[in-house]
């Protein structure tokens, strides 16, 4: 039974169920950076998803659907961003408020485009597309668990080097972590500390949006109610684990996609499905109650 | 005459509930050092952020280089050649120095990538020009105040900067580095043909450095001095609208037995690492133990083990021959501790309670305020607070006013009150008079030294060097965790005690 969990599918279920968790991430940990903890990426997902299929399904086109997905995170994100910089609002409510919603807007959509209850799949929703590489094709283990994705995995990878070059290369990323770190250092240099939280908001929506639009166009092709389940979150405890360095959170992403995949593989060798859907949520409270244990030993009490 | 290189006309700031900057006219000549002195509260920090454009006035002009300022932003200022020192410095801990030096005008490559090697090459040629030694690629967070003090300065010169607003610039510095400082100023000065603005409230320090002084009280401008025609008296009458009585104080010599001991004290730091590392020391009854040395060399929390609420890792407490050690702070307390911390508004007073309620903390089931551990006997508190007002000269309206709307020197003094008047044998006492005005200093020194005649056993931890001089019996000195030397009062000079609180021994300076 071992080797029927533990093999090769494992590790090509852990890419797949890794990358919404990787992009959600890359979009907080910016808004980490510049000084917000963002618990809205839950709704910003949600929203994504479903305006995903609805572009798929209207244009005929999954990059339509891409689009979409990104300009919904970005309205999301520019409301955030309105309340927690602008208005000064506590950045917990508005998170909550945003999940609240995000639950509550894409139901209410189902069923007035729709029309259904629960989930919309239908033959009309163009998924993302695979890519093939043929140059890793007889490579053996390597084909099995690299090849054959859907684009928005590779397209991840790519964003984790982007990120951290911009983070950690560019004067503007210097500017988003000072603005986090000591905002009033970044205003008397003359640069807008309020201007880098928005961009920072702003980012965080279009890749939540596109997390959304890989889970119902690439991981799956249909749209249910709450298909975020829990991601965001998850993405945000990625996010503490790896520092709010995207290397080290794409690192954290892996391992909690790795539980995720675990808990499918355990159901297919007849777990029962309750417990194997623990896995993911129970391995994120470890990993949280090992940080959380790390930081109170310093302290010293 | 020479050139007026900023100049402020009828220059007011409204803040909602007060009146920071009263039509406020003044000028300042190119190439010349001006203090701007005043107590807490005066304005001058007001003041200083609108001429650096932080702030907009309410009404009035500002000139700069002769040019009438009509937008008010620090980008602006900076591209007029105005650079401000601010008192917190405003640095990134976790960015380089060269890091910090370049942010929000980085050299670039390739038009949207840092240029980090270049940035180094800035920061040592800056280094050079102007004497001030840094490592370009050491982290704020790792390197002393002293040294971030000069990262600032060299930030200023490196946006171009040719009038150097200072504020507070001593407040955290060895009299060395101090010294250190006010040669670079006149360097600045003197060689460079730099302006130089210094905001401060040590008058010492101004008499020292400025050529021209302006004084401020209450939002106004009370006069602009040349520096040659005044001393301290008379500044300091113009600063408090008063006369000023500062003097030595009367202690006579109590023979008293030791009342607490600490041994071999090792006690953690927020991050884990040791903040003292074996530290020893006595307080006889009568007695006034002052502790100098820089902030963040294991004061704080050496009074936060004393008083039980840091854990103490290694090492021994005997308060009145009783191993206290682990102790918590309600037992410490029965011991006849009494505790003023260093931070009033985080562990000193609740903001939001009235003066009334943040006395009776600590006294809520002494049985003349409360029936049967249950009951509050409100009148009693009442009249409880307003003698103890009465007594510690607090100013406010009335005993029901919020703490948070007080002064710093008038919380301060409600702390006192309520701590004073447990009466008590030994009181630890942090920053006493940290963001207080000078009348409320002379009242709270008062205070303390009575304590003192009383037989109370007294530790005092301040970086204000002056008031350990001022008031201690014996001095020790804190570097790094580690007591380095052990005095007399009247026995080292202040410069003296400079070296030993920066671990030099004076043999080996």
């Amino acid at each position: 039974m071992l080797h029927d969990v533990f093999n090769l599918t494992l590790l090509q279920n852990t890419i797949r169920t890794a990358t919404p968790l990787i992009l959600a991430a890359l979009g907080g940990l910016l808004t980490m950076h510049a000084g917000i903890l963002n618990i809205g990426m839950e709704g910003m997902i949600l929203i994504g998803a479903f305006f995903g299929v609805l572009g798929s399904y209207y244009f005929g086109s999954a990059l339509a659907g891409v689009l979409l997905a990104m300009l919904s995170g970005l309205l999301i994100g520019l409301i955030f961003g309105v309340f927690t910089i602008e208005l000064k609002s506590d950045e917990f409510i508005i998170g909550i408020a945003i999940n609240i919603f995000a639950g509550g807007l894409t139901v209410f959509l189902l069923r007035s485009i729709f029309g259904v209850k629960g989930a919309f799949s239908s033959p009309k929703i163009v998924p993302l597309p695979d890519v093939h590489f043929p140059i890793i094709d007889k490579l053996g283990f390597l084909d099995v668990i690299f090849n054959n994705h859907s684009v928005f995995i590779y397209i991840s990878w790519i964003l984790v080097i982007c990120v951290y070059i911009f983070l950690y290369k560019t004067p503007y990323g210097y500017w988003m972590r000072g603005a986090g770190e000591h905002p009033e250092c970044l205003e008397t240099v003359g640069v807008s500390p309020k201007r880098m939280k928005y961009i920072s908001s702003l980012l965080c929506g279009i890749f939540c949006g596109i997390a959304g639009a890989h889970l119902s166009l690439g991981y799956l092709t249909l749209f249910t109610e709450n298909m975020s389940a829990g991601r965001g979150f998850i993405a945000l405890a990625a996010i503490i684990f790896g520092a709010s360095n995207p290397i080290k959170t794409f690192g954290a992403a892996l391992l909690f996609g790795f539980f995720d995949a675990l808990g499918i593989r355990l159901q297919g060798v007849g777990i029962a499905s309750q417990f194997t859907q623990m896995i993911p949520y129970l391995a994120t409270i470890f990993v949280l109650f090992i940080v959380a244990k790390g930081k109170l030993n310093r302290k010293g009490i | 005459m020479s050139e007026r290189i900023i100049e402020l006309k009828n220059v007011s700031k409204q803040f909602p509930s007060v009146l920071a900057n009263d039509n406020i006219s003044l000028h300042i000549n190119k190439g010349e050092i001006y203090a701007i002195v005043g107590e807490n509260g005066a304005g001058k920090s007001t003041l200083m952020k609108t001429m650096y454009g932080l702030h907009e006035p309410t009404s009035g002009e500002v000139y700069i280089k002769g040019e009438k300022i009509k937008s008010f932003s620090p980008s602006n200022s900076i591209k007029r050649g105005i650079g401000m020192v601010h008192q917190h410095f405003m640095l990134v801990p976790s960015f380089t120095i060269a890091e910090n030096i370049v942010l929000g005008s980085e050299p670039r490559s390739k038009r949207i990538f840092s240029d980090k090697k270049k940035a180094v090459d800035i920061v040592k040629s800056l280094s050079r020009t102007y004497g001030l030694e840094v490592d370009p690629n050491a982290k704020i967070q790792d390197v002393s105040v002293g040294i971030q003090q000069r990262v600032e300065i060299l930030k200023t010169l490196y946006k171009g900067a040719d009038i150097l607003i200072l504020d507070e610039p001593t407040a955290v510095l060895t009299p060395q580095e101090t010294e250190e400082l006010f040669k670079v100023i006149k360097r600045l000065v003197n060689e460079l043909d730099k302006t130089v603005i210094i905001i401060t409230h040590k008058l010492n320090e101004v008499l020292t450095i400025s050529d021209r002084v302006a004084v401020m009280r209450q939002g106004k401008l009370v006069d602009v001095v040349n520096t040659r025609e005044v001393n301290e008296k008379i500044l300091a009458e113009l600063m408090v609208g008063r006369e000023v009585l500062l003097e030595d104080i009367d202690k006579p010599e109590i023979k008293g037995e030791e009342v607490v001991r600490v041994k071999d004290l090792v006690v953690k730091d927020n991050r884990g690492f040791d903040a003292l590392k074996g530290v020893s020391f006595h307080i006889n009854k009568g007695e006034i133990l002052g502790v100098a040395g820089i902030e963040g060399n294991g004061q704080s929390e050496l009074t936060e083990a004393l008083a039980g609420m840091r854990k103490i890792e290694v090492g021994h407490v005997f308060i009145k021959g009783i191993d206290a050690t682990g102790f918590n702070p309600k037992k410490i307390r029965e011991l006849g501790v009494a505790h003023i911390p260093e931070d009033r508004l985080v562990t000193g007073l609740s903001k939001v309670s009235s003066i009334t309620d943040n006395i009776l903390m600590g006294s809520q089931f002494k049985e003349e305020f409360c029936k049967n551990k249950l009951h509050l006997k409100r009148d009693k508190i009442r009249d409880y607070a307003k003698k103890l007002i009465k007594k510690f000269d607090v100013r406010t309206p009335s005993e029901d006013v919020k703490v948070g709307s007080l002064s710093g020197g008038n919380m301060q003094k409600v702390v006192i009150a309520r701590e004073f008047s447990f009466n008590t044998e030994i009181l630890l006492i942090s920053q006493p008079t940290r963001g207080v005005d000078i009348g409320a200093i002379e009242f709270i020194h008062d205070q303390i030294i009575k304590k003192r005649n009383e037989g109370c056993a007294i530790l005092l931890i301040s970086a204000e060097l002056d008031e350990i001089f001022r008031l201690s019996d014996r001095i020790i000195t804190l570097y790094e965790g580690k007591v380095t030397g052990e005095f007399k009062n009247g026995e080292i000079t202040k410069n003296e005690i400079g070296y030993y609180m920066t671990g030099n021994r004076k043999e080996q300076v």
